[in-house]
């Protein structure tokens, strides 16, 4: 079968048309067929620059242990200071050292240093402060990380995919903070009752509050905040209706070394 | 032996090697220990066709669905050919929802219509909570370590039981 020079090129770029069109052209012939589609979830929470408040007045050991253990519970944190076995036991220095914070509290003077001073109030001295990730506006964590497994997501919080984490660690490096933790072990033994919706992690990856991601794709509050009972306040900071800009207007709050310009956004009501 | 000579210049004979393995008997047996240690995993399966696999579908979720009902999110087929690569794209999709310039999905549409959540240990391991028998019997016949499972849990079983 002979074929002239118009009859080739006609067909040739008929095929180009075909091979560059791909996917378009058949969504073009049918559409919605070529695959599956994903879809947002209607229920979820939505916001712009997620925050939180912490009324710190309103705050007693009590609260923050159930905090705590409301977080730790629902994503896995592994307890290597009190393993569930004994003989996982570890050495208190190892422990330490191996221990993985995504909150925690500690005192003033190691909360904000620099701020503290000889004479502070008793009660701000005792006081235990509630301290997370800052999901800061300008992480250095983000900036630092060689593979974007640390990203901000558009509505301000500072989310890793463990995935990619490579466990480089300079991104605990950047974070002034102390927020990250590395998993220096398997931390699978040390965790006392496997929440079975959300995933352990694995020795090499560092971790670190998400803000709950998972359960604000459901419509819920993070797990702190609905254990805190009014203490920590989760909101819209670009909603001025927001419950978080209400007590932002409302009190004086401070930020943990908002000096060195990474813009924290979890604010505290001393 | 003689030297001879040719156009190129004098040379010596070339010497007389016997054809012959020097220390045959060192040489055989070493050969022999050699292909037998090399080749000793291959015995057991020698001559054995392996049977495919045969994933069980039968958990408790599973066994519930009325028969229509029994489907999985894409055609079986499709499944067998490209679930890692659909496991690929719903974690990009929802661990990564919302950076810049990525959709927010945690659902995942299937062609006819149902809605999913995109999650491997709340969704896929729902209804194939037999981790041992389904995943475990392919990926072990076909020689891949997936490592999902260093930190997703198994937890479909205790999933159902809660149910």
């Amino acid at each position: 079968m002979g074929m002239d020079r118009r009859e080739f090129i006609r067909l040739a770029g008929l095929s180009a048309l075909l091979g560059l069109g791909g996917k378009g052209a058949l969504e073009i012939v049918r559409p919605g067929q070529a695959e599956a589609a994903f879809e947002a979830e209607p229920k979820a929470l939505e916001g712009k620059r997620w925050a939180m408040v912490v009324n710190q007045k309103k705050l007693d050991e009590q609260t923050a242990a159930k905090c705590l253990a409301a977080c730790h519970r629902v994503h896995n944190v592994p307890n290597y200071k009190n393993p569930p076995d004994a003989k996982l036991a570890l050495d208190p220095e190892v422990a330490n050292r191996y221990e993985i914070k995504w909150i925690w509290t500690e005192h003033f003077h190691n909360a904000f240093p620099g701020e503290e001073h000889d004479h502070l109030a008793d009660s701000v001295k005792a006081m235990p402060f509630m301290l997370l990730c800052n999901h800061c506006a300008n992480p250095p964590c983000v900036r630092v990380c060689p593979t974007k497994a640390t990203f901000q997501r558009d509505d301000g919080i500072v989310m890793m995919d463990m995935h990619r984490c490579i466990g480089c660690r300079f991104c605990m490096a950047g974070c002034p903070f102390g927020a990250r933790s590395f998993n220096w072990r398997d931390p699978r033994p040390y965790v006392k009752d496997q929440y079975p919706g959300y995933p352990t992690r694995e020795i090499g990856v560092v971790e670190k509050c998400t803000f709950c991601v998972e359960r604000l794709a459901q419509g819920l509050m993070p797990a702190c905040v609905e254990a805190s009972r009014g203490v920590l306040t989760f909101g819209d900071l670009a909603d001025p209706k927001s419950p978080v800009r209400e007590l932002l207007r409302t009190y004086f709050t401070i930020r943990r070394k908002a000096h060195l310009g990474t813009n924290p956004q979890i604010y505290y009501i001393v | 032996m003689a030297d001879y000579k040719n156009e190129f210049g004098v040379f010596a004979e070339r010497p007389k090697v016997p054809k012959k393995i020097y220390d045959a008997k060192y040489v055989i047996a070493g050969l022999i220990v050699f292909f037998a240690l090399a080749t000793f995993t291959l015995w057991p399966n020698l001559g054995k066709t392996i049977p495919a696999p045969q994933p069980k579908l039968d958990t408790p979720v599973i066994q519930k669905l009325a028969a229509a009902d029994r489907k999985c999110v894409l055609p079986t087929p499709e499944m067998r050919s490209t679930h890692m690569q659909m496991l690929v794209d719903w974690r990009e999709n929802v661990v990564r929802s919302k950076e810049k310039g990525a959709p927010g999905v945690r659902e995942f549409v299937t062609p006819d219509g149902k809605k999913y959540l995109a999650s491997l240990t709340n969704t896929c391991m729902n209804c194939h909570s037999n981790k041992a028998e389904f995943c475990d019997t392919c990926h072990n016949y076909a020689a891949v370590t997936p490592n999902c499972w260093g930190c997703h849990l198994e937890t479909g079983k205790k999933l159902a039981e809660a149910k």
